[in-house]
């Protein structure tokens, strides 16, 4: 998919830069330990400026999800899967995302997915896939 | 009991230009021929004019969303004002009509005019850039979080809040396609609609898949038009014209995140609308029975049925049950609700079609969709993400 870009400042740059070392940077407040989303220089729950960014698991699970069947544009393979994903460390943080690696009838709200990163330009996107099952 | 500002003003004259998908006018010749209609319906002239609000407002762009802003309306009818006001940051699309009431609540004006323009069906025609996200550039806007991923549109971005309402309540698509056929029935009653031919309810479900669980008839039109209105001081209005419709009261509370991809909880489904619906009901002594029709913001059809709980006439999880066949929300039924056809039907004009539809129906102006009943109490709300908003009018 052709994707369009965020704008980068110093406040965002782990976020998108992150894969470069297969690390799902967050943001995450030095002194009480919550994770501060979207990456803002400021903790809302004790008012730490001491906030930075820090490598999550990278796993998750599904929110919500769409499938689109739409072609909106002509380098834009349908279809696809727009989802946002809540992170095990803390789900009430969600990822806008695509859900790669699956057919997208099979997804479901609750799906445990992990990171995976497609670099574009000079970021690295944040994609999710379902967690493979555990080998027997 | 304490004031409450909003109780002090009225709607006193509403305006509408030609709406469609293809004007024969400029923005700002629409935008023109709703106020003049606004000034003239209230018995005002320009002169009495003193302050002028908008929704958005100028945002110097070419996709339709706000081709007019205060300036260029304010100058092209030489208005000389105590006050004025547009902007994109608003607790839902109706923020121009809350700051309107807001300003002759603290006395700087007596009679304000608010308008909405949208040439959002025109300027696909006219500029790659009526694109919400035009590829090549980097995005600095609120929704840079969902750029690389193919939320190209609301359809899609929308479908997300959507899907989880399906998933938290059991929202059926007969439910969201009955309320698509009763707006488009309503349309087809109405001339100024763009849309007017009946669909059932197996076109509605056999419409185009476009993005789960959004079909192509939950979607609203973008369409080109203009709609404006006379927001008057009480004292005022009871000169002007028309039968006061008075303000009862607004709702415009935001309790969840700001953020299109944070709002948490059941809000991720229910969107904003539940403080809202809460505040508006505080500052009143009316309850939901006393509503004799309502305006739900119909951006998507599942927008209209997350209001049905947040204005408090059902419990979440009842809206198959409220909506059932069709006939309670009908012009015939015990709660008619977007009798204009709504922005599904008559075009997208962002909560203010819906507004000067409510006005209609109070002064008994809706011809062959007028609901046949001693209109009192009219609600009208927002949705869509992370804002939200609602007001009720009754006519004195």
């Amino acid at each position: 998919m052709a994707r369009t870009l965020p704008a980068i400042n110093d406040d965002n740059r782990a976020f998108w830069t992150g894969g470069e070392h297969a690390a799902l940077m967050i943001n995450r407040c030095r002194n009480c330990r919550t994770y501060v989303h979207p990456p803002v220089p400021f903790c809302p729950a004790c008012e730490s400026r001491d906030v930075a960014p820090e490598a999550v698991s990278g796993r998750g699970r599904v929110s919500t999800y769409t499938i689109n069947y739409r072609q909106w544009l002509p380098d834009m393979p349908v279809p696809y899967v727009l989802a946002l994903v809540e992170l095990a460390e803390d789900p009430t943080i969600r990822l806008p995302t695509n859900i790669i690696g699956i057919d997208p009838e099979q997804v479901r709200i609750d799906m445990a997915v992990e990171v995976a990163f497609e670099p574009v330009e000079d970021l690295f996107v944040p994609l999710f896939r379902p967690v493979e099952a555990p080998k027997p | 009991m304490m004031t409450f500002g909003e109780k002090q003003t009225a709607i006193t004259g509403v305006g509408l230009s030609e709406i469609s998908r293809s004007a024969t006018k400029t923005p700002l010749a629409l935008t023109i021929d709703a106020c003049l209609e606004a000034i003239e319906d209230a018995g005002l002239k320009r002169s009495d004019i003193d302050g002028l609000a908008t929704y958005p407002g100028s945002d110097n762009n070419a996709s339709g969303f706000s081709p007019v802003g205060v300036a260029q309306l304010m100058d092209a009818l030489r208005l000389e004002v105590n006050w004025y006001s547009g902007g994109i940051e608003v607790p839902g699309q109706l923020g121009a009509v809350f700051n309107a009431i807001g300003a002759i609540a603290a006395g700087y004006c007596r009679h304000v005019l608010v308008f909405r323009t949208v040439y959002e069906a025109s300027a696909r025609k006219l500029s790659k850039q009526a694109n919400a996200l035009v590829a090549g550039d980097r995005v600095y806007s609120q929704f840079a979080s969902f750029a690389p991923y193919g939320a190209t549109t609301a359809s899609v971005q929308q479908a997300l809040y959507f899907q989880r309402f399906v998933h938290d309540y059991g929202l059926k698509p007969e439910t969201t396609g009955r309320i698509a056929v009763n707006n488009r029935r309503n349309a087809s009653l109405n001339p100024a609609a763009v849309y007017r031919q009946p669909f059932t309810l197996e076109d509605y479900l056999n419409s185009e898949m476009i993005a789960t669980p959004v079909r192509l008839f939950d979607c609203d039109v973008p369409c080109d038009g203009s709609a404006a209105f006379v927001i008057s001081r009480l004292d005022a209005a009871r000169d002007c014209r028309n039968p006061v419709l008075r303000v009862e009261s607004v709702g415009c509370a935001q309790k969840v995140r700001n953020s299109w991809d944070q709002i948490e909880g059941e809000a991720l489904g229910r969107q904003a609308a539940v403080s809202a619906g809460a505040m508006m009901w505080k500052r009143t002594d009316l309850k939901p029975e006393d509503v004799d029709i309502a305006q739900f913001y119909d951006g998507f059809t599942f927008h209209t049925a997350a209001w049905l709980s947040a204005a408090g006439f059902c419990q979440p999880g009842e809206e198959n049950d409220f909506v059932g066949d069709g006939s309670r929300i009908a012009l015939e039924g015990e709660l008619p609700i977007n009798t204009s056809g709504g922005q599904l039907s008559m075009g997208r004009m962002h909560a203010y079609g819906q507004l000067h539809e409510g006005a209609t129906q109070l002064w008994r102006r809706g011809g062959a969709r007028q609901v046949n009943k001693d209109l009192k109490v009219s609600i009208n709300t927002t949705a869509g993400g992370p804002m939200a908003g609602c007001m009720m009018l009754v006519r004195d």
